[in-house]
């Protein structure tokens, strides 16, 4: 029953396992983003299939609703005109407040957007890869962010697509900070692995005040994601390890489980 | 068994590789994605030759992992394990009925993502593992076992569709003929 062949077979398959699991850290995200890349013509196809029922739905959209839809863009873009300059003047009023005290200045954001092409397919990793690579500027480490909030930080770099570790995996802890009177401070660590969008904050001091819907942003420490990205809210804390630490529960602001474009951020 | 099968069975893998990763439907409805592999592998066990087996494996874990964090080539040992003790006995089997496919699916389905923690554990990985992970493992043995016969069944269609037929030989062979020679006086 045992035959040569099948022998043959399990010897040169186990082979081949190991020989891909003892190659270098560089090598094996090489090999990975090189395998996946044999999937590009399928990601074109399906992107052509999502754009299709879009570019249908606008051709046949009546021209009275277009021209109300051009007004509704116009109003926000005037609003979002106002919205600049005052920023602007902040900013301009905020530089040189730092200048009088003396403080570095801070660089402003450059942000780049990136879609999401997919999704772990493992149930015990929550991770996507993005479409910007090593020839869009991209590296790891760089934070990865959407409008509402952080989403994770880039943990693995290919030549046209990225590894996007997001926040609650085991890749990717956050030194975070509460908005609270105390500015009680944590490490976002791994969530569960069903619902992605409630991460413990964990390592706060005993002694930390936090109460339900406190916000929760970056702290800047750890020397990846810059100072004051919202994260999310508190929902709620208990004390552990017989009282010594506290431990909370919070709500990410980002909906992880329907990115669809994200901005990576370029410090 | 003829070159289609092998074909049909390796295209398949990769569809279903490209689906698991664009798809996120089932993750967002039933809280774990699904991962028709380990069907597919008791497919080929039951009814490819070694070669195919061993093939899907190495191609099909590679693909899982080329999109996933996990090491490369983490898949390829669990998803062979589930085949291989299946192909060397596909003789004992009763491959054919619907009930052995399914129980047969349901354990590489279970089988498979195990022996992957296990591994990822051993390799002092910090895969996200908690309760939540019970239900994803049994929404992932329901899903697989539920899918082995559908699997059976549309790969039946699809080699009756695209694959040639083998030939079989007439009861009618020219050479035995029996001539009827003209007895000349």
């Amino acid at each position: 029953m045992f035959k040569q062949k099948n022998y043959l077979a399990l010897g040169a398959v186990v082979l081949v396992a190991v020989l891909l699991l003892s190659l270098p850290t560089r090598a094996s995200v090489r090999l990975k983003l090189a395998v996946g890349s044999w999937f590009l013509p399928l990601f074109g196809l399906a992107g052509t299939a999502q754009q299709l029922p879009a570019d249908l739905a606008d051709s046949v959209l009546p021209r009275r609703e277009l021209l109300h839809e051009i007004d509704d863009l116009r109003r926000e873009n005037q609003q979002l005109k106002e919205q600049q300059i005052q920023t602007a003047a902040v900013a301009r009023e905020n530089d040189q407040l730092r200048g009088l005290l003396g403080w570095q200045r801070q660089a402003p954001w450059k942000l780049k957007l990136a879609n999401v092409v997919m999704r772990d397919p493992a149930n015990w990793w929550h991770t996507i890869q993005i479409d910007l690579g090593s020839r869009d500027g991209i590296q790891t480490n760089q934070p990865v962010l959407t409008a509402d909030g952080l989403v994770g930080r880039v943990s693995a770099v290919g030549f046209v697509s990225s590894q996007v570790a997001l926040v609650g995996d085991p890749n990717c802890h956050v030194s975070a900070l509460v908005e609270n009177a105390t500015h009680d401070l944590g490490v976002l660590t791994s969530g569960g692995p069903i619902d992605s969008s409630l991460v413990p904050l964990s390592y706060l001091a005993s002694s930390a005040n936090l109460k339900p819907g406190q916000n929760v942003l970056t702290s800047g420490l750890g020397g990846i994601f810059p100072k004051g990205i919202p994260i999310g809210k508190i929902v709620d804390a208990q004390s552990i390890e017989y009282g010594l630490a506290t431990e909370a529960n919070v709500k990410l602001n980002a909906n992880l489980g329907a990115l669809e474009q994200v901005w990576v951020l370029f410090k | 068994m003829n070159f289609f099968n092998p074909v049909l069975i390796l295209s398949f893998a990769f569809l279903t590789v490209f689906g698991e990763a664009t798809l996120s439907g089932p993750r967002n409805l039933l809280g774990a994605q699904i991962d028709l592999l380990p069907a597919l592998m008791v497919y080929a066990a039951l009814k490819a030759d070694i070669v195919t087996v061993s093939l899907l494996a190495v191609l099909g874990g590679l693909w899982f992992d080329s999109f996933s964090a996990n090491p490369p080539g983490i898949s390829i040992v669990p998803l062979f394990a589930a085949g291989f003790p299946i192909h060397l006995r596909r003789e004992l089997i009763l491959r054919d009925l619907p009930f052995a496919q399914f129980v047969l699916g349901a354990a590489a389905s279970a089988l498979v993502p195990a022996l992957t923690l296990l591994l990822l554990l051993n390799g002092g990985q910090q895969p996200l593992i908690g309760w939540g992970s019970l239900w994803q493992w049994i929404v992932l043995t329901a899903v697989g076992a539920a899918a082995t016969p559908v699997i059976f069944a549309l790969f039946e269609w699809g080699g009756r569709t695209l694959g040639y037929r083998p030939h079989t030989e007439m009861g009618f062979r020219p050479d035995r003929e029996i001539r009827h020679r003209k007895i000349l006086k």
